[in-house]
């Protein structure tokens, strides 16, 4: 799992039956430090963020197991919200937060 | 998943018997902000998109929990097709609708 920041919201009116009723989000990655780490995505959304959040999300076949059923086609969903996080000084390659 | 655009259809009559009466698009995958860039893709259609929509894309083996798409070969699929994206204002990127 890895962390990023809430940009944006998708609205598609037309789309996959499973999708409907799902959030979806555009999130940018970030790296320990906060820095934003490689493109956008967008994520489907379980924990009722929004755009400013930081959030804890997770990509892969792992993403649908976010939802109940897990029958929902996406391979990045945000599973929870970030009210803080530390790291040791001089702890990892982005160094302390 | 990704934002991508639709720019073009593959037929292929010789295919994996599983892959009969699925629609194959091209896509080219596209940033929040409308830029597109990156390698195109062939993703089945399950939503009846077309040409030049922007569409909602889901890679690896969740594309096989699209309806009707269970225990066949695919590992891209259309799961819509948007019709906003709004992007708060941030200092990596655009705000506003698009």
């Amino acid at each position: 799992m890895n962390l990023a920041s809430v940009r944006g919201t998708i609205v598609a009116t037309v789309k996959e039956p499973k999708l409907e009723g799902q959030r979806l989000l555009v999130i940018q990655p970030l790296g320990c430090g906060g820095q934003p780490v490689g493109r956008p995505i967008l994520a489907t959304d379980t924990v009722r963020s929004g755009v400013g959040d930081t959030v804890v999300w997770v990509r892969g076949k792992e993403a649908a197991f976010a939802h109940r059923p897990a029958d929902v086609p996406t391979d990045a969903a945000v599973v929870g919200i970030v009210e803080a996080h530390h790291m040791p000084r001089g702890g990892g390659p982005e160094g302390a937060r | 998943m990704f934002l991508a655009r639709v720019v073009g259809t593959v037929v292929a009559t010789r295919k994996d018997e599983r892959l009969v009466g699925l629609k194959l698009l091209v896509l080219r995958p596209m940033e929040p902000g409308g830029e597109e860039g990156g390698a195109h893709l062939v993703a089945v259609d399950t939503v009846d998109a077309g040409l030049h929509d922007r569409v909602l894309v889901v890679t690896g083996s969740s594309a096989r929990m699209s309806t009707g798409l269970q225990d066949r070969p695919v590992d891209a699929a259309i799961v819509g097709v948007v019709d906003v994206v709004e992007m708060a204002a941030a200092p990596f990127g655009k705000g506003g609708k698009r």
